[in-house]
């Protein structure tokens, strides 16, 4: 008799991510306010270290990506808050399909949401950071690679904070330092681009970031959210 | 394993055994420490290169060493108190990051004040000392997650799964020395003791260094194991043996005596803790 309307895990997933796209496409400043934080950031830094294209140009990589981090930080909490509020989430850790799935289709919505259109705007960063043009390509790579990590480590962070009533900064304490190295091979890759040495190793380190993150972070989220919803 | 285990579980066990092994590893611990630092700093040749102020290292390379070592044990208590929801698990994360951090700081700041003759600089911004400044970070996050729930227990293990993501970071900052050519030398213990490559270090200088990693890890212990029974005597103050073990219970007169005077030595304890 249970299993007279089995559920898979596959519709499952399709179900999260279509819900997640309807909810959030019903809130669009959720969505177009991390994008316009990281584009006046990146404004910001021509006017605060001057207007120079050479100094702007060595320091482009390091800006675009501290930038991205920053704004990613700010979006990060809508993964799970609101269905936390409204008693979703619970619903969510009850279905009859692995927790991981429904965790993944989460941090799959959220990179979409998130990321992709960091990585549309990324050519006009890199404008108007003065990047030279040979790093362009580069620079998109790692940001490609680089923020499904940004998405599966925050999702940890926030499974972990959500249940808070002043989470925010404590998510910033906690995710920052794990993606420090992320940053670092990022950036590193891009140097490389700009003076014409081949940015192979950091662009490898960054994918294997993200392969592990990833394929590891939905368990850390589940353990998380079984902390967090109690 | 599990039946060896399973009296610990209780906190009163967890405690008496800790009373026990505290002197064990205190008493050593501090003389250990009196012999390397004077073994060291006396009598241990200096440096052809760096002259006297290599001597720094058997500060340095022993608190970045526990400063690793604990951070690993803490993961291992966050994994226990997870899997077996023991209490006393969870709170060894409690009693382990203040000690592992300050111990961060330590390598932190020693390295520091010895990079600034030798390498002209207070800090450079290379792999070995990020990643060690990154887990610095890790335990203050671990700290802070743990307080900022309002149900300990959550806290706790919250805690827990944070410090068990983290240890990621500690290969990275052992390799990261020989994964990227940088400032920070390789770590020359670890090839004196393999002898995979050629010690790089005189055995006068190697042995007094070896007492004081020793030293480091016996005395922290000790520290751990004495803030581990403050928090549970914390918990467990409405425990008759609690009661008991502090001399508030009815007991007769010496027994308050003696019981007045572990009191006094649990509140000054206590006051470190907070």
């Amino acid at each position: 008799m249970l299993q007279a309307n089995p559920v898979s895990a596959w519709k499952v997933f399709k179900q999260i991510i279509q819900r997640d796209i309807r909810v959030a496409s019903r809130q669009r400043s959720d969505l177009l306010n991390p994008l316009i934080f990281l584009l006046i950031v990146v404004t910001l830094f021509p006017l605060g270290v001057g207007p120079g294209p050479d100094i702007l140009g060595r320091i482009a990589p390091g800006v675009i990506w501290v930038s991205a981090l920053l704004s990613s930080m700010l979006g990060l909490e809508r993964l799970f808050r609101d269905d936390f509020r409204d008693g979703a989430l619970e619903q969510m850790l009850l279905l009859p399909v692995p927790v991981e799935i429904s965790v993944f289709a989460k941090i799959v919505v959220h990179w979409l949401l998130t990321a992709v259109p960091v990585l549309v705007i990324t050519p006009l960063l890199a404008l108007l950071m003065n990047l030279p043009i040979q790093a362009w390509g580069v620079l998109w790579l790692t940001l490609l690679l680089g923020t499904p990590v940004l998405s599966a480590a925050g999702a940890i962070g926030v499974a972990l904070t959500v249940s808070l009533n002043k989470g925010g900064a404590l998510l910033s304490l906690l995710l920052l330092p794990l993606l420090i190295p992320l940053l670092i091979f990022a950036t590193a890759a891009v140097e490389a681009a700009v003076v014409g040495v081949s940015p192979a190793g950091p662009l490898a380190l960054i994918g294997a970031f993200m392969v592990l993150s990833i394929t590891l972070a939905p368990f850390a989220v589940k353990a998380g959210l079984r902390v967090s919803v109690n | 394993m599990w039946r060896w285990l399973h009296p610990y579980a209780k906190p009163e066990a967890t405690f008496a055994l800790n009373q026990k092994l505290i002197p064990w590893f205190a008493i050593p611990g501090l003389v250990l420490v009196i012999v390397s630092f004077v073994w060291g700093l006396a009598f241990a040749p200096p440096d052809y290169q760096q002259g006297e102020s290599y001597r720094i290292i058997f500060v340095h390379v022993p608190s970045a060493m526990w400063a690793m070592g604990f951070y690993v044990g803490m993961a291992i208590a966050g994994v226990i108190a997870l899997v077996w929801q023991i209490r006393t698990a969870e709170l060894a994360i409690l009693a382990i990051a203040p000690v592992g951090a300050v111990l961060t700081f330590i390598s932190l700041f020693t390295g520091a004040i010895w990079g600034q003759p030798m390498w002209g600089t207070w800090w450079v911004w290379d792999a070995r000392l990020t990643a060690q400044l990154i887990l610095l970070f890790l335990y203050l996050g671990v700290m802070a997650l743990y307080v900022a729930f309002e149900d300990e227990r959550a806290g706790a293990k919250a805690a827990s799964i944070l410090a068990i993501v983290g240890v990621i970071n500690i290969p990275i900052i052992h390799y990261s020395v020989y994964w990227w050519n940088t400032l920070h030398q390789k770590s020359t213990v670890t090839r004196a003791i393999t002898r995979l490559e050629a010690p790089s270090i005189a055995p006068e200088m190697l042995w007094p260094l070896l007492v004081s990693i020793l030293a480091m890890l016996l005395v922290c212990a000790a520290l751990v194991l004495m803030r581990l029974n403050n928090e549970i005597l914390r918990r467990e103050i409405h425990r008759p043996w609690a009661l008991q073990h502090l001399g508030i219970s009815f007991a007769t007169t010496d027994g308050e005596q003696s019981g007045k005077q572990e009191n006094k030595k649990d509140q000054k304890g206590g006051a470190d803790a907070v």
